[in-house]
């Protein structure tokens, strides 16, 4: 498939493949030294401050929704968001893929509030369309890779997994291939795109271990676990069989207080917290307990994380530490100097946020966030701190610490590491550079 | 099955068994009434996967020959006929040399100068390709492959790889022997700390740990990466991903000064035009609105058959049954969608076009 995991548009593969042959395979850093799209001076202007004349003319003169009768009850059976809100939707980044199938749309995280993602806000991961199923026929199969790991293979209707013993929990999702196209170089304008393919939700479902007991599973010899959809890709996974002992793992029917969208598995899902958003199997038909990992498309082929060397990283899952300053952010203009409220969003694969600290200086000096309640685990939280800008430039950056002690790192910590080119499981510190016109841009630092 | 309740009154050796495997196992209800035994058939018709040790490979053979001929008249139209193709689909083949068949490691995913990854040079384990072709090719009729045509194209993919000769047939029972000659069978590591748990090795800690440091510490930020001025619009006018009201708007990148007064546009209808069949259907995967790409144009095809007076019948033909010859060498598929559809996108194309 072509994206998000591989990020270089055709006609950027044969610009590289030329500038390679040319030896200046650093082009595309020098290109991005050359001129720069941020330095337009906005022409965005706030609401108005100054009062003229007598007062506020939305004051003075009231308006129609003052003086006039509005609409009745249930005018829209299900409502829509405020058409003044036109602008906040998910979007696809222009070139990314060449099948809008197999594709990605990101979340707008620069226009969201708390921790919850709006489930039509929601991004979308497909890998071969997605579909609205019938739940009236959709079947959920549990089997064993051979007949003694599970002792009685089931089928189950969706009124069977809806009569068991549920539980509701908020987690957040995130694609291995966030902030993907970031690991070389600046690629993307604004959160949306570098951080969009995250979303948070209050799922609701039955634990896997619970039907897994229920079909007699072997624990001791069935020690990984395939999850198989019921669409086109029929997308299989190979998950940490940990997390379904624990509990965690769940099969889920329920997002928000309402039924999964159909672009996010309707009727049902695995819910796989702190693993990247592919585990998270859609339009769940089939779980199958064994004694071997499967080696699935996208875990060998798709997924893995390349090394400095040529060596991949098989089985990668866990979203490790991360945040994210969402307001302000790049491609916004601040409107006026004096106050803001640095706000953004914290998450670990691993636990609980623990802390976040803000630097407006490019890392040289850190306040501590506060950290807005719930704090949860695997789960977005969100992080405010105060801040007076004057007016100059500023570099404004988060860096997270979850309760395992672990610390997100800079580019350059991650980079020595792991090189340019894995794709997958960048968490890196984000820098937004606040220019003096109050204008934002995604930059990174050395 | 037992809970532990029932062995508490046994004794402490029974006790001490429980606490051992209670990690897993849970006290269940009685869940009378829910769920049913599976029948044997139904796991047949569900039960596909085949792992990297062959377990679930189905008995059967294809040859490098068959597969080319399934290739060329199914798959061949998104990922060209010798699997290079980039045009809808990162390539399938090539990237690999003899010298990896002996190392099992792709050497090129190491050249910086190299920067397309083809499936052939990831893939570690030659069950991948087998079940993922079974399960999810063609595009858009996944799961409609034979047994052989699925051995047929595996065989033939690795024949563009160099893996197997011209004369090959591959089955179930050489699978195992081929698997010693995939390119990067030794390219994966699982010696890290994102996978949680014991179950393949791993690593206990994690590789990166970034700084705790509150003041004065790094050196004076220099901004290494931004943005080039030529893609300020590349995704369109930032100001119309932004909120109205607020602390901030969205930077106008498209020249023009909205003012921040400005209403909304209004919402559009989600009207099924034509094209938005055409995206649903991935028909615009291989053809553009004025653009070829793997086949004609539609406005081409449109130019062409307009004026035909059975162009209706003609087009719907064409687009349910596929093609080949007209346009070019790579033929089109057959298109497997509901008719209602196939007569508005044949009718759009065929005397709509001024719409």
């Amino acid at each position: 498939m072509k994206a998000p995991e591989n990020f270089l548009a055709h006609d950027d593969v044969r610009t590289v493949w030329a500038e390679a042959r040319d030896g200046r395979r650093d082009f595309l850093r020098q290109a991005f030294a050359s001129a720069a799209a941020c330095l337009a001076v906005p022409a965005v202007l706030a609401q108005g401050l100054a009062v003229p004349g007598e007062g506020d003319p939305n004051i003075l003169q009231l308006p129609a929704h003052s003086t006039g009768l509005g609409q009745g009850v249930a005018t829209e059976g299900y409502g829509k968001p405020s058409r003044y809100e036109a602008n906040v939707q998910r979007r696809q980044s222009p070139g990314l893929t060449q099948t809008r199938q197999a594709s990605v749309s990101f979340a707008p995280l620069q226009s969201l509030f708390g921790i919850v993602t709006p489930s039509g806000l929601h991004f979308e991961r497909h890998h071969q369309g997605w579909w609205d199923v019938d739940p009236t026929t959709h079947r959920l199969m549990v089997n064993g890779s051979d007949p003694a790991i599970v002792k009685t293979p089931k089928v189950f209707t969706m009124d069977d997994i809806m009569r068991l013993p549920s539980v509701s929990r908020f987690h957040f999702i995130e694609c291995g291939a966030n902030t993907g196209m970031e690991w070389g170089n600046v690629a993307v304008p604004t959160c949306q795109y570098t951080h969009g393919m995250l979303s948070c939700s209050e799922f609701t479902g039955v634990p896997l271990r619970t039907l897994l007991d229920f079909c007699g599973a072997d624990w001791k010899r069935g020690r990984f676990v395939l999850a198989e959809g019921a669409d086109g890709s029929s997308m299989t996974r190979t998950i940490p069989i940990s997390l379904i002992e624990s509990g965690e793992v769940l099969v889920a029917y329920g997002q928000n207080g309402e039924m999964l969208r159909p672009e996010h598995g309707y009727p049902l899902r695995l819910v796989v917290p702190g693993v990247q958003g592919v585990s998270w199997v859609k339009y769940l038909r089939r779980i199958e307990l064994g004694d071997q990992p499967y080696g699935t498309k996208d875990e060998t082929i798709h997924y893995v994380d390349l090394l400095p060397g040529g060596q991949h990283r098989q089985y990668s899952s866990t979203q490790e530490v991360k945040s994210v300053v969402t307001t302000p952010s790049g491609g916004q203009v601040l409107l006026e100097k004096g106050f803001h409220n640095i706000s953004g969003l914290a998450w670990s694969g691993r636990g609980k946020i623990r802390r976040v600290d803000v630097s407006v200086d490019g890392g040289r000096n850190w306040r501590e966030a506060r950290l807005e309640s719930p704090v949860l685990s695997k789960c977005l939280t969100r992080f405010n701190l105060d801040w007076v800008w004057k007016g100059d430039a500023a570099l404004v950056q988060s860096r997270a610490t979850d309760d395992t002690g672990q610390v997100q790192a800079t580019y350059g910590q991650m980079r020595a590491v792991r090189g340019t080119r894995s794709i997958y499981h960048n968490n890196s510190i984000q820098t937004w550079w606040v220019q003096e016109s109050g204008e934002v841009c995604n930059v990174q630092l050395s | 099955m037992f809970s532990c309740r029932d062995f508490v009154f046994v004794g402490a050796a029974a006790l001490a068994i429980c606490a051992a495997s209670a990690q897993a196992a849970s006290d269940l209800p009685d869940f009378a009434g829910i769920g049913r035994p599976a029948t044997p058939k139904e796991v047949a018709a569900w039960d596909i996967d085949v792992r990297p040790d062959f377990k679930g490979l189905p008995v059967g053979s294809g040859s490098v020959a068959r597969g080319q001929t399934v290739w060329e008249d199914k798959c061949a139209s998104c990922h060209g006929v010798f699997g290079d193709s980039n045009e809808v689909f990162n390539p399938v083949v090539g990237g690999t040399t003899k010298d990896d068949l002996n190392t099992g490691h792709v050497a090129r995913l190491d050249d910086r100068g190299y920067p397309g990854r083809t499936t052939l040079m990831k893939v570690s384990t030659v069950s991948t390709l087998w079940d993922y072709i079974n399960r999810a090719m063609p595009w858009t009729q996944p799961k409609s492959l034979t047994v052989e045509e699925v051995y047929g194209v595996t065989a033939y993919l690795l024949n563009l790889g160099g893996v197997v000769p011209d004369d090959f047939v591959l089955s179930n029972g050489n699978m195992a022997e081929v698997q010693k000659r995939v390119p990067n069978r030794n390219g994966m590591t699982t010696q890290h700390a994102l996978w949680p748990g014991k179950e393949l090795g791993g690593a206990a800690r994690p590789d990166l740990q970034g700084s705790r440091c509150m003041t004065n510490c790094a050196a004076q930020p220099r901004v290494a990466s931004m943005l080039p001025d030529f893609a300020r619009n590349a995704h369109g006018n930032l100001a119309e991903q932004n909120r109205l009201v607020g602390a901030q708007r969205g930077a106008n990148t498209a020249g023009t000064a909205p003012t921040a007064a400005a209403e909304p546009a209004a919402v559009k209808p989600a009207a099924v035009s034509a094209i938005a069949l055409l995206q649903q259907h991935s028909c615009t995967a291989c053809h553009g609105i004025d653009s070829q790409i793997v086949g004609p144009s539609f406005k081409a095809v449109s130019d062409k058959y307009a004026g035909q007076g059975d162009a209706l019948v003609y087009l719907s033909g064409k687009i349910r049954t596929g093609g080949s010859g007209v346009w070019g060498a790579i033929p089109m598929p057959a298109q497997n969608l509901p008719e209602a559809d196939l007569k508005a996108i044949a009718q759009w194309i065929a005397g709509r076009w001024a719409n």
